[in-house]
């Protein structure tokens, strides 16, 4: 079983704050982190490398210092890693991000499974998942929950999908790419060994010559359809609560129904 | 030469684009302003420069020579089990809109199986056209034979907007249709509008946990698409005697030629349909454990309403992820927001400030929830939930 895990490097927005003077995000001393998504696809590929043999690979692209990312990943097990990093690949939007990952997933062919999160929290879009699935016309099966069966010798595997009305239980072929909610699993912590070897490996790294496939007209800035021409802050919501008094909680439920009813919110 | 270009001559080294670069990428050596690797090119900073120091250099990619025959716009009609899901009237009610601020025609895509009827509902919600594809492959929603329609229909009639909703089966269908087109794909939009002077469409959307808001355009590619989150958008008012073309088309893949098959589906109660609630109460880590929800629950049932959880509730296995709301889980918009034991971090409020009306009932009174409460009760969640639950019983007559 040869899994691929898509993973990408986020500022951790927990500690992403707005400064009240400027408005702007104060970035200082914010850390970088894995997606959080994308550790529960970690997770589910590590659990199928567990029951069946074979390897985890993991794939990022981004900045050098997504090499850390990567390095996380090993140390919770993952086998093989590989950093896609080239000035020709910055300012990616979803479309160019899926078209250069896929021609390197080409290139860690042959494999079962791709893993994604079900979105990165920074650009918040699940879309480059489906976008690697179309580019190797594989099919996708997003938001899955869990996995139910599968059985790399029929290629065969039935997952449970979490949708707006409920779970949708679905059948389909391997090779299959996955995005995966965190209700699938629980991430495991790095391991002491898992961190040594982390340590110690040398991370491959592939720039755009290394995709000699790859349509240079596809790639980066130049290759992303979209534009992001502004950015600002929105709004605050305007105004202070109304704070609601009164001596016991029937009269504060009292005082609250007449405001929630001439709201017309009920 | 493209990418982000600091003029030297021009840059005073003030310092003013270096807080404002949401990826953290710039710095400041010296009296020189360095680009980083995370540069994303979002330009961000040239807004802020005060000496127009700073400008994204961006590679000439030629127009699609055929761009201009591109016209009109289309809404995806999502529906499930026969139904079709408001999210999709949402849309029309802005495709309506977009469409005649460009003088053009607003097309409903309706795939399913017997669903003639939703094809009648979208014109009277503002469609002039209707493609309608009604198949037995297409009656539960897989993204294979639903995108190979799509894709097909849009390289035949060309449309130059293309929208779907925001939901979990839209993001995964236009996220495949988006990559076969190989065209723009803005995710989330909270606002759409038309750029007078090049026809273009503005996409607006929140990232960065609602943080920031980025504009978007596609300009060398078509259509323009977009997925709407649910309920930014009102639902506009159906005409029946509105009049529309029904055209209809045959399905693309045959069954044998798709990987996937629908086995079952589990409905989940009325109480976890977060998208779909009007009135959602939440329960945080206040409730104390799995049976503090027991009031939460009683007070979303006499209000109608569906039951959320905060992070810190879902981690402690007090409730299942589908009530989650925020950054991780799911993103509302009701009438009412009922928030109870819940501290109001950021990615929680992420996922449930822009709620027209937010009560929060919290201990303490200096928790952030109350800084976008419209009301806000300080004190026990034990003792005000069930006073409020007995209180709209009451009035509610339930
Ligand atoms: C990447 C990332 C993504 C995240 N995504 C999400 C997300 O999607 N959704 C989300 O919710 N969180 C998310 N979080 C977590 C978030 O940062 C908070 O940890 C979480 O929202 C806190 O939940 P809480 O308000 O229930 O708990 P707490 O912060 O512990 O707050 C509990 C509140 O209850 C009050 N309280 C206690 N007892 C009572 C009582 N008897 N009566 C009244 N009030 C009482 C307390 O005063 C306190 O204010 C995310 C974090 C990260 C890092
Ligand atoms: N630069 C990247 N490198 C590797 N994987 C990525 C990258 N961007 C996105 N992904 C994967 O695609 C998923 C969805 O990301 P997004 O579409 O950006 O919300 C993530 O959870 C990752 O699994």
């Amino acid at each position: 079983m040869h899994a691929i895990v898509c993973i990408k490097q986020v500022p951790d927005t927990t500690e992403v704050r707005i400064n009240p003077e400027t408005n702007t995000l104060i970035r200082e001393g914010v850390a970088s982190i894995i997606n959080p998504f994308d550790t529960y696809a970690i997770e589910e590929g590590l659990r199928l490398k567990e029951r069946f043999g074979g390897k985890v690979t993991v794939l990022t692209m981004g900045p050098p210092q997504a090499r850390e990312a990567l390095k996380e990943a090993v140390a919770m097990g993952a086998d093989e890693a590989i950093l896609l990093t080239d000035k020709a690949f910055a300012g990616s939007d979803t479309w160019a991000t899926a078209y250069t990952l896929s021609r390197a997933i080409r290139r860690l062919a042959p494999f079962d499974i791709i893993l994604c999160g079900k979105q990165a929290i920074d650009g918040d879009t699940g879309q480059v998942g489906p976008g690697i699935a179309r580019q190797l016309q594989i099919p996708q099966l997003t938001y899955v929950s869990r996995i139910l069966e599968i059985d790399p010798e029929s290629a065969h595997i039935r997952v449970e999908r979490l949708l707006e009305e409920g779970r949708e239980i679905v059948d389909c072929s391997l090779p299959v790419l996955l995005t995966v909610v965190k209700d699938i699993n629980q991430p495991r912590y790095p391991t002491f060994m898992g961190i040594r070897r982390a340590t110690r490996m040398e991370i491959p790294v592939w720039d755009c010559q290394a995709l000699p496939e790859a349509n240079p007209e596809y790639l980066g800035l130049r290759g992303s359809p979209t534009q992001v021409v502004r950015i600002f802050h929105p709004p605050a919501r305007s105004g202070q609560a109304t704070l609601l008094t009164g001596d016991t909680p029937a009269l504060l439920a009292a005082q609250l129904a007449d405001r929630l009813l001439a709201d017309k919110v009920i | 030469m493209s990418g982000l270009i600091v003029l030297a001559e021009r840059c005073t080294a003030c310092g003013s684009c270096l807080g404002v670069c949401p990826f953290g990428a710039l710095s400041l050596e010296g009296d020189t302003i360095v680009v980083g690797e995370q540069c994303n090119l979002c330009g961000a900073c040239v807004d802020a420069c005060p000496s127009e120091a700073l400008r994204v250099e961006r590679p000439e990619a030629e127009a699609e020579p055929d761009q201009a025959t591109y016209r009109g716009v289309w809404v995806w009609v999502e529906q499930f089990q026969g139904r079709a899901c408001t999210i999709s009237w949402e849309m029309m009610g802005q495709g309506r809109r977009l469409a005649n601020e460009l003088g053009v025609a607003l097309t409903a895509c309706v795939l399913g199986h017997d669903v003639g009827h939703i094809a009648r509902e979208a014109i009277a919600y503002g469609a002039d056209r209707v493609f309608l594809v009604d198949d037995p492959t297409l009656a539960v929603y897989r993204t294979d034979p639903y995108a190979a329609v799509l894709v097909h229909l849009v390289r035949e009639y060309r449309p130059e907007i293309f929208l779907l909703g925001a939901s979990a089966r839209g993001r995964d269908l236009a996220g495949a249709v988006a990559t076969d087109l190989h065209t723009g794909l803005t995710a989330d939009c909270t606002g759409l509008d038309i750029d007078p002077e090049t026809r273009l469409l503005r996409q607006t959307r929140p990232a960065f946990g609602g943080n920031i808001m980025a504009t978007i355009i596609c300009p060398k590619h078509r259509p323009q698409m977009a997925t709407v989150r649910h309920r930014v958008f009102e639902v506009p008012p159906a005409d029946e005697s509105r009049s529309g073309q029904i055209v209809r088309v045959p399905a693309i893949l045959p069954e044998e030629r798709i990987a996937c098959r629908v086995a079952d589906f589990v409905l989940e109660s009325g109480q976890v349909n977060l998208a779909d609630a009007r009135i959602i109460v939440t329960g945080g880590r206040g409730v104390g454990g799995p049976e503090g929800f027991d009031p939460i629950r009683e007070l979303a049932e006499v209000l109608g309403g569906a039951v959320g959880a905060s992070r810190a509730a879902v981690d402690a296995g007090w409730i299942p992820y589908a009530h989650q709301v925020g950054q991780t889980g799911r993103t509302v918009k009701p009438d009412l927001y009922i928030a109870c034991g819940v501290s109001g971090a950021i990615q929680h409020l992420a996922g449930m400030q822009t709620s027209k009306v937010i009560v929060a009932i919290n201990k303490d009174p200096e928790a952030p929830i109350f800084n976008v409460a419209t009301y806000g009760i300080v004190g026990d969640l034990f003792q005000i939930v069930p006073a409020l639950t007995a209180e709209f019983r009451r009035r509610l007559g339930r």
